[in-house]
């Protein structure tokens, strides 16, 4: 019987909550003290994270390549500021509003992509949020085309917590929307249908074989990734009070790629991590060399392709291992 | 006797192929039914028309009672049709424990389950551990299904559609490249398996056939050629020429 216990008991270890995690979360708040003229830059950082995290839940556990997602970002960003344009400026409706309206773009395009190679499905997200964009575009009645979204009025967080100029209130915002949606995602891709995820992606037609309907459940995760997406679309609204049709430019999409290859994929930290990087990374740079910043942004990728995440990961695991004294954090 | 499987003029047209020619397939339960013949005889084909991986151009497929023609292959499995693969089909970065859970959680409807952690379930851990110890999996069902040894992988081929309780289990090639030493742990695990679940064997060598089949069919370029019982096929001399005189085993 014991022998049983410990298997069980094994089955659920990899989803126990570490040390090191709990330590992730203090300091992401203790930053903004330590560093209060930052925090712009630090909910640039949560947004970007937050929207690495959605793509990471198709690309890292469905297998859904995509480039994209911006579609989503977009979506969302272009809800919440309509919202605060027209006098429905409470933060948290214009979050679910927005996750709501990405959601169901999200659920119809997502039956496009069961079928088809990766090819298939970079073209068709990448079709999808061309669209998107030229739509936007086109409706500037709606949505001011070029010059962007004007007058938003965002109200105060729960009532009660204004946004301030030094972005004060956008950071802790920002990264409390991104803590309990990474939880929520924690929880999913540590359940039973994440494991069923992890099946699908993994062979396809052994996962139909051992009775799983592989496409409704691509087409959930894609749903709630859009979702998730959405609302980082809307935090980024709320939190500049700007919506330009930058938020559905193809650079959008490729840059939440790279930051979620720069992070580590399939491991739902990688996308905040990458996000941390590529931002401090480009507000560095940009300081330097303001006109060619992406060039090394570029030799940063490279390299970390070339000589692989497992390898950092794995030296990373071995530091926090040792400094808790035991095996296997992180 | 009741009828676990039967198919009806099935037909599968690839283009000008016809890989699957009008094959009528009655399969009694609890049968162990062999379907042998020749390499291109259409095997693979059939067995993927059966499971829903392929939809038949003609024809019809009924599993106890219900046509299940146009069934989706998940819905197949969760009727208890469930196959098993010629060439490994597993979960490469999943331990062979979670592929089991996996494949538990699924038969019980739980695949779904977003909120609890996989594996909370005691009962489907409890039965997953279960069938991977009678597979002589233990030692090694935590380890990465990737770095597992060739002859423990196609043990868990096995053992993977054993977890999702099948009706009606078909058995593509179970021992296809195993070595001959351990060729009797495949063995003995088919020769284990309950009564009441019918065995359809698809197989390219003869000794397994002949020691594990009690009736045998014999598909010779996508049609039937002729169905017997063991001795009867054995000394079946179309089943001779078309099959059995071929050069060898592969």
């Amino acid at each position: 019987m014991s022998m049983t216990a410990s298997t069980h008991d094994m089955m659920l270890e990899q989803a126990r909550w570490r040390w090191s995690e709990s330590l992730f979360w203090i300091l992401s708040v203790l930053v903004l003290f330590v560093f209060p003229s930052k925090a712009l830059l630090f909910s640039q950082i949560a947004i970007m994270g937050l929207f690495a995290l959605s793509l990471d839940l198709i690309l890292g556990y469905g297998g859904i390549v995509s480039l994209g997602h911006a579609a989503f970002f977009g979506v969302g960003a272009y809800a919440a500021g309509l919202m605060a344009k027209h006098g429905l400026g409470d933060p948290l409706l214009g979050l679910a509003v927005a996750a709501c309206v990405a959601a169901c773009i999200g659920w119809l395009t997502s039956f496009l992509l069961l079928r088809g190679s990766d090819l298939t499905r970079l073209m068709v997200t990448l079709g999808i949020a061309l669209m998107l964009f030229e739509l936007a575009n086109r409706m500037a009645s709606i949505t001011g085309g070029a010059d962007g979204l004007q007058g938003m009025m965002v109200g105060p967080v729960l009532g009660l917590f204004s946004f301030d100029l030094f972005g004060k209130t956008a950071y802790l915002y920002s990264l409390a929307v991104l803590f309990v949606l990474f939880l929520l995602s924690r929880k999913i891709v540590h359940s039973t249908f994440g494991l069923s995820l992890r099946a699908v992606k993994g062979n396809i037609l052994r996962a139909g074989a051992i009775g799983i309907s592989a496409s409704s459940r691509l087409v959930a995760i894609y749903t709630l990734s859009a979702a998730i997406a959405g609302i980082a679309g809307a935090l980024s609204a709320q939190t500049t009070q700007l919506v330009s049709l930058d938020v559905l430019d193809f650079h959008r999409s490729a840059d939440v790629m790279l930051v979620l290859v720069i992070g580590g994929v399939g491991w739902l930290y990688g996308g905040i991590i990458g996000a941390i990087m590529f931002t401090l990374m480009q507000d560095w740079l940009a300081g330097i060399t303001p006109q060619y910043w992406e060039f090394w942004i570029g030799l940063v990728l490279v390299c970390l392709v070339l000589v692989g995440h497992d390898r950092i990961k794995t030296g990373f695991q071995s530091i926090t291992a040792r400094v808790s004294g035991k095996g296997g954090a992180a | 006797m009741s009828i676990a499987l039967a198919t009806h003029e099935l037909v599968k047209n690839f283009g000008g192929l016809r890989a699957t020619d009008h094959v009528s397939l009655t399969i009694h339960t609890g049968a162990r039914h062999a379907l042998i013949g020749p390499n291109g005889a259409g095997k693979t084909t059939l067995i993927n028309l059966l499971t829903g991986v392929l939809t038949p151009s003609q024809g019809t497929i009924m599993l106890e009672g219900t046509n299940i023609t146009r069934l989706s292959q998940h819905a197949r499995v969760q009727r208890g049709l469930v196959r098993t693969f010629q060439i490994n089909q597993l979960f490469a970065d999943m331990s062979p424990l979670q592929s089991l859970c996996l494949a538990v959680s699924e038969r019980h409807q739980q695949g779904r389950d977003w909120w609890h952690v996989a594996g909370s379930n005691k009962s489907f851990v409890d039965e997953a551990e279960d069938i991977l110890t009678r597979f002589g999996l233990s030692d090694v069902m935590m380890q990465q299904t990737r770095f597992l040894p060739y002859g423990k992988q196609r043990l868990l081929e096995i053992a993977l559609a054993i977890a999702c309780k099948p009706r009606v289990l078909l058995l593509d090639e179970p021992a296809a490249g195993v070595p001959e030493e351990e060729r009797h742990e495949i063995i003995d695990i088919l020769a284990d398996l309950p009564k009441d679940v019918t065995v359809v064997l698809i197989e390219h060598d003869m000794d397994l056939v002949f020691s594990f089949a009690d009736r045998i069919s014999v598909l010779v370029n996508g049609a039937l050629l002729t169905e017997g019982g063991v001795d009867e096929i054995a000394r079946d001399p179309q089943v001779r020429a078309v099959y059995l005189g071929e050069s060898g085993h592969e």
